[in-house]
């Protein structure tokens, strides 16, 4: 067995009492590549906020191995394009886990940020204002960020929205490049051919998990056929999880048996 | 010559009112300046006069206690400022309410009570001084607080400038990286705060913010930087100070409100001249670059 990068254990995330990531178990490991896939609000993006930690787990725990530096690249960016930052100012967040507040920046450290803006297709943007960037510039900026903080786990929330081809390309080829440097990546996607042919691992989810493991299995038609029957809207009125109506049937026979 | 000398200078080398005064919305000015930078960047101008208009009641109260003294209405200010602030923010949190109309309904609570209280004991006059402030009374209590303020203010936003701009621009990243996100928040909430305490005997409660949001605004159509933002808000926040002050003296203007109108000019002339304004970016192109 690998080392794992991150555990879960018996992992239910959600809100307001409803969970949106169900009794989810199992582990990720160091150095993996795998694709986080199923329907909108089947809880990928739930079960990313509860990795970074903002998200408390409803039941269980997530646990990233100690020592592991996590870059978490959000699906709905919260990012402030009009505030008036250049390329390289935006790029120069990723140096915090390195620097924090009071850190300088040193001249290796700037060496770090112009290098991930080239990685990115992105050199010669360093003066640019980030407001005249468009969709794709500002997500190659995005990746420059997750490559300047040098993470071992690295969590892309579906990234490639709105990307075009040339792009999409480029963005994959540094997700591989991460994956040979051995770092843990973990990318949410909704095309299925792309996962298929660029991932090794995928993770089907459907509120619960529905498979995980090589890719192609994962993604077997039954597999899929599965996680389709899943309905999205959450019921107000379902029954509350209980573990002895449900998986852990250890529990109700202990209580039968006291 | 010598009327430019009478115009410009002597009113300040002559009287010692004018320079205290002058001295003071100086201060001000650079204490202020960056902090309305922030301010009008997060976009929380609005919040930023509401929290000017809540100090009020808090500094009734110690104008009921000791008269119209800076050193006791100071602390119940900040007492007051800080209650609203953090109030506003737990109802927005807690309930369905957004914070701008919990924001709204405390500090119109907080200002009638202020009112309320300053006409229980002092006069109308006591009223307008407390409203519009006295910056040519301003005794040495006043400058020090002013002055300890003004010292503490770019000291605090240079230490925590990194996280203040990346709690501006991308606040989820600031999240994931680091627990500052709200602290930071907080101390600048306290700057706010505090800024305009320092500015409250001079400019009132009702202006005390325009030294703040005011050349911010301004400098926005000048700029796209943050660091030069804040040096062209403190430089056109000092240009106004003087500018408003000469006005005050030369055509018997009530100081405060004289030196706002200066800002207020300034803005003016910014809208449509700036680079960022409305004649650079109304400009027909007739030409146009290859790529």
């Amino acid at each position: 067995m690998p080392d794992a990068a991150l555990t879960f254990s018996d992992l239910t995330l959600g809100y307001a009492g409803h969970p949106a990531v169900h009794h989810l178990s199992g582990l990720v490991p160091k150095g993996s590549l795998t694709a986080v896939v199923g329907a909108n609000g089947s809880g990928k993006s739930t079960l990313m906020k509860g990795i970074v930690g903002m998200l408390p787990p409803m039941t269980g725990s997530c646990t990233v191995t100690a020592g592991t530096r996590v870059a978490y690249l959000p699906q709905q960016s919260e990012l402030d394009r009009s505030f008036p930052a250049r390329v390289v100012d935006l790029v120069s967040l990723g140096l915090w886990p390195r620097r924090g507040l009071l850190g300088r920046h040193r001249s290796e450290d700037k060496d770090a940020v112009s290098k991930a803006l080239t990685a990115v297709g992105m050199s010669g943007f360093e003066k640019r204002s980030i407001d005249t960037l468009s969709g794709g510039q500002l997500q190659r900026a995005l990746f420059a960020v997750v490559l300047v903080q040098d993470a071992d786990l690295i969590l892309l929330d579906e990234p490639f929205n709105a990307i075009d081809a040339r792009t999409l390309g480029d963005l994959i080829a540094l997700i591989k490049r991460w994956h040979g440097e051995e770092r843990t990546v973990l990318v949410v996607v909704h095309d299925l051919d792309l996962v298929r042919e660029h991932f090794p691992r995928a993770l089907l989810l459907a509120r619960r998990p529905v498979a995980w493991g090589d890719a192609r299995e994962t993604l077997a038609p039954e597999n899929l056929l599965r996680a389709r029957r899943f309905h999205e809207a959450r019921d107000e009125n379902a029954p509350w999880c209980e573990p002895e109506n449900d998986h852990d049937h250890s529990h109700a026979a202990q209580r039968a048996a006291s | 010559m010598n009327s430019l000398y009478d115009f410009f200078i002597a009113p300040f080398v002559e009287f010692g009112f004018m320079q205290r005064a002058l001295l003071g919305s100086l201060m001000l000015s650079i204490g202020a300046g960056p902090v309305g930078v922030f301010l009008t960047l997060r976009r929380m101008s609005l919040t930023g006069d509401a929290m000017a208009h809540a100090i009020l009641p808090g500094a009734a109260a110690g104008f009921l206690l000791y008269g119209l003294e800076l050193v006791p209405m100071t602390p119940g200010g900040l007492v007051a400022g800080m209650v609203v602030a953090l109030g506003a923010g737990a109802v927005s949190r807690l309930t369905v309410q957004k914070e701008d109309a919990s924001m709204a309904a405390f500090y119109l609570i907080a200002l009638s009570v202020g009112v309320v209280m300053v006409s229980m004991r002092g006069s109308s006059i006591d009223l307008m001084h407390v409203l519009f402030g006295t910056v040519l009374a301003l005794n040495t209590d006043a400058l020090v607080l002013i002055g300890l303020v003004t010292a503490m203010t770019p000291v605090t936003m240079l230490v925590f400038r990194r996280a203040l701009i990346a709690e501006c621009l991308d606040p989820l990243f600031l999240r994931s990286v680091s627990g500052l996100g709200s602290p930071v928040h907080f101390i600048f909430l306290g700057l706010v705060v505090l800024n305009l305490v320092a500015g409250f005997q001079a400019l009132g409660t009702l202006l005390s913010v325009g030294l703040m949001v005011l050349p911010a605004t301004a400098a926005r159509f000048w700029t796209s930087r943050v660091e030069t933002m804040c040096v062209v808000a403190i430089a056109i926040g000092v240009l106004s100070s003087i500018g408003g002050l000469l006005l005050s003296y030369h055509f018997s203007l009530p100081s405060g409100p004289a030196i706002i109108l200066s800002t207020g000019v300034i803005y003016a002339v910014s809208v449509p001249a700036g680079p960022r304004g409305v004649l650079a970016t109304m400009r027909p192109r007739t030409s146009h670059r290859t790529a």
